[in-house]
């Protein structure tokens, strides 16, 4: 897949930062939803753009039990290493 | 039935992005449509095609992550496209400039619009990349394509929960916004209402459509010229605020006019051919509410209109033959402008822009001139304003602002200049 674990963490950081217009040093990995006010539509919409992102598709129940910005690099990261390499976004 | 006056006004439009600098740029005959360039926007093909017009009226400046007075927090970016952030914005000065939050009850004030175009930007993304490349469609689709996004948004930022809703009625919605908010407030259904509409649709697909309907000026639109030759499109914003004539008195609120009466009709004869006498219908029946109201012969006290006035040749014509029709004899002596000149049509928000200008026209008593005119059409009788503002004719104190939409769709607004 060719993208560490910090890149994945930067580039989510990122997102979650440009959709809430924060600095990017305001998204810290245990950061919760709640503390950046991402509500229900926020955490929605930030799972489409992180799905296109990485090639992923997160499940409906996973989505709940998403809580801090570390719980979806976390998770990205496990259902990268689930999936074939060359269906993933680059 | 309660007096119903305008305290309060707010816009973003090709012109100005505030009142003050719409009402030089009104004044001053300086125009707000311009050249674009096509295939600038998103999904225009290459090569551009071309089509047979090359300007508009675009918002200028309007930078709601940077310019502070235009700032949107990121849940109303997300869920909501430039037409309705601009509406957003018009009824933020609004408010502020009212004090309407500080003097009524957020529970039970109205929020009205006109909306007719919806989020297109939004549907036009998501379909180009759903049916070209079997693209995922955004979550945020649906809400940023309503057309009330702007409407329910408004009622967010400003923690408003009475009577809100959106109205598309095509070239009418904001006129007829606002004649409902009047009408509301006249009946005491809300003591205040926030009054416009809004529209931002100047998108690859709309402008292409336009095109096809061979009715978009290749030059200028120049309302009631000789020469015209079509509308020009624009974009934008303006909201009112409305309340009781009581109201306002007792908190001493700046009365910029009273509205008095409002009209509405449908041609019931063809979606894009306009009838004379649908529009006359919805004139007679403005007059007739105004008289309601308590004004006494009041085609007689008609010192202005607002027109229409698209620049099309036909309807300029029939919006002219329904003057005729509607004021008989009067007709060829009213002063008659069209501020479509300055802004372009901004379809769903265009009522509520023209409303502003006469509102405006009426508080300081000068009627401003119709831009590009190069000679009066003489075939349509009338009296054009040209060339520079006119002043109010003393005892002519009331004004009409027309909308007439595609699809036959009429609504008239009369104001009356309000004197303390």
């Amino acid at each position: 897949m060719g993208e560490s674990m910090d890149d994945v963490e930067s580039r989510i950081k990122e997102l979650v930062a440009k959709s809430k217009n924060l600095p990017v040093t305001d998204v810290r990995m245990d950061s919760t939803f709640d503390e950046l006010q991402i509500d229900s539509l926020d955490k929605i919409n930030l799972s489409f753009e992180v799905e296109e992102m990485f090639a992923i598709e997160i499940p409906d129940d996973s989505l709940n039990s998403l809580k801090t910005v570390g719980d979806v690099v976390r998770g990205v990261e496990m259902l990268r290493a689930a999936t074939p390499a060359d269906s993933a976004a680059s | 039935m309660k007096r119903v006056v305008v305290t309060g006004l707010g816009c973003v439009t090709p012109i100005g992005n505030s009142v003050e600098s719409f009402r030089d740029s009104v004044y001053a005959g300086r125009t707000g449509i311009a050249p674009f360039d096509l295939s600038s926007l998103p999904g225009a093909l290459s090569p551009d095609p071309s089509i047979r017009f090359k300007t508009s009226g675009k918002v200028k400046d309007f930078r709601p992550t940077e310019n502070p007075e235009h700032r949107l927090s990121s849940s109303f970016i997300l869920t909501s496209e430039v037409g309705a952030q601009f509406g957003i914005i018009a009824a933020r000065q609004a408010v502020a400039h009212s004090g309407l939050l500080q003097h009524h009850d957020p529970t039970s004030i109205a929020i009205i619009t006109g909306c007719s175009c919806g989020g297109r930007g939004a549907d036009e993304d998501a379909n180009r990349n759903l049916y070209l490349r079997n693209a995922r469609v955004p979550p945020t689709a649906i809400i940023r394509t309503m057309a009330s996004s702007g409407t329910s948004n408004i009622a967010i930022e400003n923690g408003i929960t009475g009577p809100t809703l959106n109205i598309s009625t095509a070239c009418a919605s904001g006129t007829h916004a606002i004649g409902l908010a009047f009408q509301m407030v006249r009946a005491g259904i809300a003591p205040a209402a926030i009054a416009g509409g809004y529209e931002g649709a100047l998108t690859y697909g709309f402008l292409r459509a336009w095109d096809s309907m061979r009715v978009v000026s290749p030059t200028s639109c120049r309302p009631f010229s000789a020469d015209r030759d079509g509308m020009t499109l624009g974009e934008g914003a303006a909201m009112l605020i409305l309340e009781s004539l009581e109201t306002a008195q007792a908190r001493g609120a700046h009365i910029y006019a009273e509205i008095v009466g409002f009209g509405m009709s449908a041609d019931a004869h063809h979606v894009t051919k306009p009838r004379a006498e649908g529009a006359a219908l919805a004139m007679r029946r403005a007059l007739e509410d105004a008289a309601q109201s308590g004004i006494d012969s009041p085609a007689g006290r008609i010192g202005y209109i607002n027109a229409h006035g698209t620049g099309t040749p036909t309807n300029d014509a029939v919006e002219a033959a329904a003057i005729h029709q509607a004021l008989g004899e009067l007709a060829p002596h009213i002063p008659v402008g069209a501020t479509k000149s300055l802004t372009g049509h901004s379809i769903g928000a265009a009522g509520a822009i023209e409303a502003l200008a006469t509102v405006l026209a009426l508080d300081a008593a000068s009627l401003p001139h119709t831009a590009g005119v190069t000679e009066v059409d003489p075939t349509l009788n009338l009296n054009i304003l040209i060339n520079e503002p006119l002043p109010l004719t003393p005892g002519k104190d009331l004004a009409l602002s027309n909308s007439l939409a595609f699809g036959g769709l009429n609504a008239v607004l009369a104001f009356r200049r309000y004197l303390s």
